[in-house]
């Protein structure tokens, strides 16, 4: 179950991706459809808008979706990213707007006619059938020839490593088992598309984990276009080619995890993903920086805004690790603060600081932790300076 | 095993012998020699000699059966559309109404629908028999049905509904290829319990039977008018006989069920 077992294992099949296509060079070498405006996108949400009674679950929203991306819907509860999944089912029709699958309109089409597979949350396995059954199930009903459909659902038994089970049923095996044979159900018809609900959430964390890079190395194999539906912003980060965070029906930023990580658009986004110092002030633009005055009687902190940003009140977004801690005073850095150590979050591989300011403001820094335990340089109630470089933090206009 | 205390003992002793003492009495004197029910004069099988040439009560028997059979059928099919349709009809207009009157024939009193019926089947020219009983029986035990598959609908994950719609099933394939596998023991059971209900009703089959299709309750109550035969007594004994054996059936079958599914779970503890 380690990443990387699959290499070398058998011919998978390569999907919607005719020959000539494939041997056109990338314009980078990296997979960025969305940079180039050439692309065709696969989907294509435009103005989607999903009304139940009076709550709007999807708030008029566009994005487009390329081949071979494994997309992420990241956010909260109630945000609206499982009804874009049932949208792109069929299980759901919008109230507004329209759904675009290679370029067709895909909302009069129903569930069953759509070259759309979902993997459940639930997995929704066939009880009374075997684990061969299952995957069969889907083949069986477009009628293809038997040998066909046995070569298919064997090739899908290897693809996921569950051959010893194929004639059990699905209470026969764990919980992880299951998870694989949901996974090679939804693969088996090699739809255009694979929609996963909250697909490893009732696995373990670190089988979880595991599971995350065989679903990459499984996505990458066959080609298939994924779309996962998750409020685990860790394992967003993991799969995802592109990550989408949600709020309230409305697209909040959508970009590579690094992107969002680095450079969040929101505070929302920032404080979503990861732990994030988040410091109001009043800016004054100084070229390409602005400084941002944050407090009384402390000196302002210089930033450097990825937009020009108008003065005037602003957020200044700083991750925890993009944070040094130090006794003396830092001279090579501009941004420096001094406050007192409030409380330590030993996490093992590193701690997370609590540092008070003179002002009852807490900034979080963390500092991995390269000695034992018994000699962490500081502890409650020390003095310490905290300080970050002028590109460290994002700043972002209210 | 715990010896009961002498109170526990006691209430186990009356509440049995509460429950079978009268039937105990029946199977006694079903073996009995005497003409006279409440005369002992000494063993015989002879009753159940008689009972087998009573071309009356077999007749009813088999009347009976047949009313069973059909109704149970009829009533298993409506029972299941219905319970279907208001689960996963989503939220239609009048929903609510619609499942407070499907369970309402429950509480009717059988008078009232026995007497409802038989008007209808007036009102329409249909000639009393086997038909009209069938008719009456599938009206009150599909409510029955309906009740015992709602629940099993109720408790099923409905994602495994819409896994098989989006592996390419049509709705009614779905409903054949992976509802319906899945609710047939809820089915089976609804099946049997309007079999059981048929079997015994009295009331409305008297209302809607005709000259030419007597059911067995029917036979038993009016020969009962004329006095208690050693006859009847056999009858009932042979009925409790097969009641008997079906209920141990059952038991059995459903405890089998458990076993497999125990080991079903260590199977997935071990693969795991």
């Amino acid at each position: 179950m380690r990443p990387g077992q699959f290499i070398g294992r058998g011919v998978f099949f390569v999907h919607h991706c005719p020959v000539g296509e494939k041997a056109k060079p990338m314009p980078q070498n990296v997979f960025a459809p969305w940079t180039d405006p050439q692309a065709k996108p696969l989907i294509r949400f435009e103005n989607v808008t999903k009304r139940f009674g009076d709550f709007t679950a999807v708030d008029d929203l566009s994005v487009d979706i390329y081949e071979r991306e494994f997309f992420a819907l990241l956010g909260p509860s109630g945000c609206g990213k499982t009804t874009m999944m049932r949208m792109l089912a069929g299980f759901e029709t919008p109230t507004s707007g329209t759904i675009m699958l290679d370029g067709k309109d895909i909302s009069p089409v129903p569930p069953n006619k759509r070259s759309v597979n979902m993997m459940f949350q639930s997995y929704a396995l066939f009880p009374h059938l075997t684990v061969y059954d299952n995957i069969a199930f889907g083949l069986k009903r477009d009628k293809l020839p038997a040998e066909q459909i046995d070569a298919r659902v064997k090739e899908m038994l290897r693809l996921v490593q569950i051959e010893r089970f194929a004639q059990r049923k699905p209470d026969q095996i764990s919980g992880g088992q299951r998870q694989r044979v949901a996974l090679a159900r939804s693969l088996a018809k090699a739809p255009k598309l694979l929609l996963l609900d909250e697909p490893l959430s009732a696995l373990d964390k670190k089988l979880r984990q595991d599971t995350q890079f065989e679903l990459m190395d499984i996505q990458e194999k066959t080609g298939t276009t994924f779309v996962i539906v998750t409020h685990d912003q860790e394992e967003a980060m993991t799969v995802a080619s592109r990550v989408a965070v949600m709020n309230f029906g409305k697209l909040i930023q959508v970009d590579t995890p690094t992107q969002i990580y680095e450079a969040p658009n929101s505070a929302y986004v920032a404080d979503f993903i990861g732990d994030v110092n988040i410091i109001e002030g009043n800016a004054t633009v100084d070229g390409e920086r602005v400084l941002i005055s944050w407090a009384e009687g402390q000196p302002d902190i210089i930033g450097t805004p990825a937009q020009p940003v108008a003065p005037g009140r602003v957020s200044f977004v700083i991750r925890p690790e993009k944070i040094a801690i130090s006794s003396e005073k830092p001279t090579d850095r501009r941004n420096a603060v001094h406050g007192k150590v409030l409380d330590i979050a030993y996490l093992g591989n590193m701690s997370t600081y609590h540092v008070e300011m003179p002002d009852g403001t807490v900034i979080k820094a963390t500092a991995a932790n390269q000695r034992r335990r018994d000699s962490l340089p500081y502890t409650w109630e020390d003095p310490v300076w905290l300080s970050w470089t002028d590109t460290a933090g994002v700043v972002l206009a209210e | 095993m715990r010896r009961l205390s002498w109170f526990n003992a006691t209430s186990l002793t009356l509440g049995f012998a509460f429950l079978y003492i009268p039937m105990l009495v029946v199977i006694i004197y079903s073996f009995n020699e005497s003409r006279l029910v409440t005369v002992w004069s000494g063993f015989s099988t002879k009753w159940y000699g008689e009972l087998l040439r009573n071309e009356a009560f077999l007749d009813a028997a088999w009347v009976t059966l047949q009313v069973g059979f059909f109704s149970s059928l009829l009533a298993t099919v409506l029972g299941t559309m219905g319970a279907y349709v208001l689960v996963r009809g989503g939220r239609f207009y009048g929903r609510t109404l619609f499942s407070g009157m499907m369970y309402a024939p429950l509480v009717m009193p059988e008078v009232i629908t026995g007497l409802s019926l038989l008007l209808l089947f007036i009102s329409i020219n249909l000639d009393r028999g086997i038909v009209t009983i069938v008719l009456a029986h599938a009206t009150f035990s599909m409510c029955y049905v309906s009740v015992v598959v709602s629940s099993r609908l109720v408790s099923f994950d409905r994602s495994v509904e819409e896994a098989a719609l989006d592996l390419g099933c049509t709705p009614f394939e779905a409903f054949r290829l992976v509802t319906l596998p899945i609710i047939a023991p809820a089915v089976i059971s609804g099946w049997l319990l309007a079999l059981t209900l048929s079997l015994d009703d009295l009331v409305i089959a008297s209302f809607v039977a005709g000259p030419s299709a007597t059911t067995l309750p029917i036979k038993v109550f009016s020969s009962i008018r004329l006095g208690v035969s050693p006859e009847i007594n056999a009858l009932s004994t042979i009925l409790i006989v097969i009641v008997t054996i079906g209920t141990i059936t059952a038991s059995l079958s459903t405890k089998r069920a458990l076993v497999r599914k125990q080991r079903a779970e260590r199977m997935a503890e071990q693969s795991a």
